[in-house]
């Protein structure tokens, strides 16, 4: 046990204040280390700050009324990306046609549903799919949806890109529905509403902001694959409008073939193709951020 | 919160005294039997009995042994201290205890003398018989007050429009809420202060037509003007309705209802109930040791 202490004076309580040899050391180290995470702070944020700036140096002078109406014409004689244009708004509204039902009431199942046990199986199997390399996903549909027929086509690609939506839109639905409050569930069960009509009508709405977040990010996602587009839409020079069964072009592939042309027009048109496809990520991005800003659940 | 003195009812209530028999019956704090404890039955045929009643989380026995004869058309109020399954006893009584899974129920509830156990009863509807209203107020947020008023009535697929209306008005004129709000119906329900909005979800409850009110410390999140408001609700509805109110407050108990539950938690945590009769008596002659203390405050 500690003896009680002798007289408080200010000397001796100043000294047991400012008398650690040790103090000097620690402040240096202190500040050592608070520099180092600043620096890596600085070193995470700046590739962000720098491809912004990149993109739009370069490609906003190639970004004209050309490239946004005209289709490609023979090598390096000008046109436009119309037919990388038309093919991302066909192929991704299409792909997130199929991926939100499928999303959605997959996320609406495991949260108000499935069991403990099931529901944890499904979000592994949602995750994990989060995780497959996006070509593979491209090599998967290749093998079903193309060489039966023979033929590249613009529906495999939004298969594809659906693939990577769903377990996006899955997750989010399910965690913005688990942050719905459950006095509302039980608030409506008590009125004698059956529980589907809860989900329906009380859960669903509740969250209804933050499942259409997951669904736009997972759009601008799906916007700027590239990989399994590759094996499935393939790409084409031509203006592809309805015709699914057919190449379809998409920005990332327009980007990606035209930046590996020898020629200074083609790599204009792919700058410009990328600050436009560039500007609609951001535009998603920052629309959901804003509507959602400061909001509890989602919306 | 000592109560000695014989509790004021305002003149809203009329508790009936006590039999004879009762008040010269020994307590006999050597055993808490709730069936020995119970008063000759307040009315010929009750309008919930409860036999027998075990409620279990698991294999946890959170409710031991209940038996109790609840009134129509009066208020039982249930108090006792916290973690004596008070809540989980009110929420059997219309099943509610069943969104929380692992939970189970051995005994016997019955509604006007109908199993509300047996396998053909389908918990929703006995919902709409037995309504309930929470601790804090949760009207839906996506739904106008009028939206959230007959919520229940549309969403339980009983829809007739032209009826809407009139159901509205009423229910919130039954709630009280009627003159506060009839010029803002479009307006979101969670506009509304606290307590309004516990009287919106109240003025729900009654736009589905039930006979039975659960009520789980519906003021306790409330302030004592909004609390007031509440009472006074509650002694215009039991002429109508059936109500069991779960509370903390003793005060309220005693205000409120025309006879009071007590709860106390046993040994192996499993609450239990030690005595059930008219409010008056409960708070002034209580027939257990255990009750005493806990309404004039000496524990709990």
């Amino acid at each position: 046990m500690t003896t009680p202490m002798a007289a408080s004076t200010e000397a001796a309580t100043r000294a047991r204040l400012t008398g650690r040899r040790t103090a000097s050391r620690r402040a240096v180290t202190d500040r050592l280390m608070r520099t180092l995470a600043l620096v890596a702070t600085l070193l995470c944020v700046l590739p962000l700050g720098a491809v912004l700036i990149f993109v739009t140096i370069n490609g906003i002078g190639a970004l004209n009324i050309d490239l946004l109406t005209k289709a490609p014409r023979a090598l390096g004689n000008g046109g436009g990306a119309l037919n990388a244009i038309a093919g991302t708004l066909q192929m991704v509204p299409l792909a997130a046609l199929i991926a939100v039902p499928v999303g959605v009431a997959g996320g609406v199942y495991v949260s108000e549903f499935a069991g403990a046990r099931a529901g944890r199986v499904v979000r592994f199997a949602a995750d994990v799919l989060v995780g497959v390399p996006s070509i593979l996903i491209g090599l998967f549909v290749f093998t079903f949806l193309v060489l039966p027929f023979k033929q590249f086509n613009a529906f495999a690609g939004s298969v594809s890109l659906a693939l990577i939506m769903v377990p996006v839109i899955l997750r989010t639905t399910e965690e913005m529905l688990g942050l719905v409050p459950r006095s509302l569930r039980e608030g409506a069960l008590a009125l004698g509403i059956p529980v589907w009509r809860t989900v329906l009508s009380v859960v669903i709405p509740t969250g209804l902001g933050g499942i259409l977040t997951g669904v736009m990010l997972a759009v601008a996602r799906a916007m700027g694959e590239t990989a399994p587009l590759l094996f499935t839409a393939l790409g084409s020079r031509l203006v592809n409008v309805g015709d699914f069964g057919r190449p379809m072009d998409a920005l990332p592939l327009f980007i990606y073939m035209n930046a590996r042309q020898p020629y200074e027009a083609q790599n204009q048109q792919a700058w410009g193709a990328a600050f436009l496809l560039m500007l609609i990520v951001l535009i998603i991005n920052v629309a959901v951020r804003a509507r959602t800003w400061g909001r509890q659940i989602g919306g | 919160m000592a109560i000695k003195t014989p509790v004021s009812l305002n003149g809203v209530l009329n508790v009936p005294e006590p039999a004879a028999a009762d008040r010269s019956a020994p307590a006999r704090p050597e055993t808490f039997d709730a069936v020995g404890a119970m008063p000759a039955q307040p009315a010929p045929s009750p309008k919930l009995q409860i036999r027998g009643l075990n409620v279990f989380y698991g294999t946890f026995r959170a409710v031991r042994d209940v038996d109790l004869a609840i009134p129509g058309r009066s208020v039982t109020a249930i108090i006792g201290p916290s973690g004596c399954g008070k809540s989980t006893f009110l929420r059997t009584l219309n099943r509610m205890h069943e969104l929380v899974p692992g939970t189970r129920v051995e005994g016997s509830v019955r509604l006007d003398g109908a199993d509300v156990y047996a396998t053909d009863v389908d918990p929703v509807e006995l919902r709409r018989v037995v309504g309930m209203v929470f601790q804090r107020p949760n009207p839906f947020p996506t739904m106008s007050i009028y939206d959230n008023v007959v919520a229940g009535v549309r969403l339980t697929g009983r829809r007739a429009k032209s009826e809407l209306d009139g159901i509205v008005e009423s229910s919130l004129r039954r709630a009280a809420l009627w003159s506060e709000v009839k010029d803002k119906l479009k307006e979101n329900g969670t506009s509304l202060s606290g307590g309004q909005q516990q009287r919106l979800c109240i003025a729900r409850a009654l736009a589905v037509d039930p006979e039975v009110i659960l009520m789980d410390e519906p003021a306790s999140a409330l302030d004592p003007i909004a609390t007031l408001r509440i009472e006074e609700l509650i002694a215009e509805l039991r002429e109508t309705y059936t109500i069991v109110i779960v509370t903390h407050n003793m005060q309220q108990a005693a205000r409120v209802s025309d006879q009071t539950a007590f709860f106390s938690m046993g040994d192996d945590r499993a609450g239990y109930l030690v005595e059930f009769g008219p409010t008056s008596r409960i708070f002034t002659n209580p027939l257990h040791q255990l009750t005493e203390d806990y309404v004039s405050g000496r524990f709990g």
